[in-house]
């Protein structure tokens, strides 16, 4: 008997000893520098607010810890999209001004490797902005870096929540150097192929109420053939 | 004793590392898609939008009775002529298989109508339509890009409203019926 406890103890101390060797391991580490820091193209910045309750419109499977917004909207129930959740929200350029619509769905992905520290959505913006045209964005983030760095804490926190400054790139791919995939649609930027970055800044986090106050950014990058369209529309 | 709880450490961490590793952390659910051949190649799929309880949101200004209730669409003269609907999608069997966008804006240079149809466990698509409806009431739209399961497709996109003549109590008005013809494109080298 007192052999089976012990195998019982080890095989429970050796599944926590695995557990937080894979939360702090500290090969998994996140990338740092953003791709489109570095590059000579004008990049162009949409910033949205990341609070569900900013949003236009923001649901999901309506079980989720994160309650839909409005309370009255359509959830997400049926199971070809219960893990997906979709947003509607004002995007805002560098200058916090009105710059358009962005559109957001995203997918839980079945490409997910806890054991490689990639949680991984997949998600598409849709973006319209009045006078410069649409974007489609395509994208894979990871969110493991987020979810080690702010949702843990949080809930190891006897008030289930956290607060601090968490900055990070969330866009992992598709593109060779970890950029997501822009479109240009209607408008001047029409059949353009772009790269892009989602990052999210992060202040207080909630295990109830999900992010309390966070802001997400793109930046994509323009092809230089329509930077001075970008320019002269910048100056109206 | 202690040889035991040692193996145990080992089975256990190996016992954790393998259920991580042959457990699907994420699964997503799949439809069988319904697919058939056009005559002249490629791929024909079908999905629509049963209206209007397949309605997840109407943004568009001086709406009396915003959908969904409580919703509060921008009071900036930037969105005055922007109006953006999200669905849920159904295939041929009236299942919902994903969610959609529509939106539809004046420009003083262009008019848009642009689609995203996303199907959380196959990909998304986004289709930039004609403004002027084709004879029959339609309107087509060519595939600008796509992801996954899409993102070598080439390929158009028509959209129809279909009003519906059952007459049963609990029919839909009708539906935005969208068909797909998509063909498997080139890999740039």
């Amino acid at each position: 008997m007192k052999y089976l406890i012990a195998l019982l103890l080890g095989l429970f101390v050796g599944a926590a000893v695995f557990a937080a060797g894979l939360i702090y391991n500290p090969f998994l580490v996140d990338r740092g520098l953003s791709p489109l820091s570095v590059t000579d193209s004008e990049v162009i910045s949409l910033n949205f607010s990341s609070v569900p309750s900013d949003a236009i419109v923001f649901t999901n499977d309506g079980e989720s810890r994160v309650e839909p917004f409005p309370e009255k909207v359509l959830q997400l129930w049926e199971p070809s999209i219960r893990l997906t959740s979709a947003t509607a929200t004002v995007m805002r350029d560098a200058r916090s001004r009105t710059a358009g619509i962005g559109i957001k769905f995203s997918s839980r992905s079945e490409r997910t490797r806890l054991l490689r520290g990639e949680a991984i959505v997949d998600s598409v913006w849709y973006v319209y902005r009045p006078g410069r045209g649409s974007l489609f964005i395509e994208q894979s983030e990871n969110y493991w870096t987020f979810l080690r760095e702010v949702g843990l804490p949080a809930y190891r926190s006897s008030a289930n929540n956290w607060k601090g400054t968490w900055i990070g790139d969330l866009t992992v791919g598709p593109g060779a150097l970890g950029t997501a995939a822009v479109t240009g649609g209607a408008g001047p930027l029409q059949g353009l192929k772009m790269q892009g970055l989602e990052s999210l800044t992060t202040t207080a986090y909630s295990i109830d109420d999900g992010p309390v106050a966070a802001e997400g950014r793109l930046l994509i990058e323009m092809p230089g053939a329509v930077e001075d369209f970008e320019d002269e529309m910048s100056r109206e | 004793m202690l040889k035991t709880f040692i193996v145990g450490i080992v089975l256990g961490v190996a016992g954790a590392a393998a259920a991580l590793y042959l457990y699907p952390a994420v699964d997503q659910h799949r439809e069988a898609s319904i697919v058939s051949v056009a005559a002249n190649g490629g791929n024909i799929e079908s999905f629509h939008v049963n209206v209007p309880m397949d309605r997840i949101l109407v943004g568009a200004p001086d709406r009396k009775q915003p959908l969904p209730a409580g919703m509060e669409w921008p009071d900036d003269p930037l969105f005055q002529d922007i109006r953006v609907e999200l669905f849920k999608i159904r295939n041929a069997r009236d299942t919902v298989v994903g969610v959609a966008a529509r939106t539809v804006a004046e420009d003083a240079s262009v008019d848009v109508i642009d689609w995203v149809l996303h199907l959380p466990a196959r990909g998304s698509i986004f289709v930039n339509m004609q403004p002027e409806p084709q004879e029959g009431g339609f309107r087509v739209g060519d595939l600008r890009a796509g992801s996954r399961e899409f993102v070598l497709r080439d390929g158009s996109m028509t959209e129809r409203w279909v009003p519906d003549t059952s007459g049963e109590e609990d029919a839909p008005q009708g539906r935005i019926e969208l068909v797909t013809t998509l063909v498997g494109g080139q890999e740039a080298l």
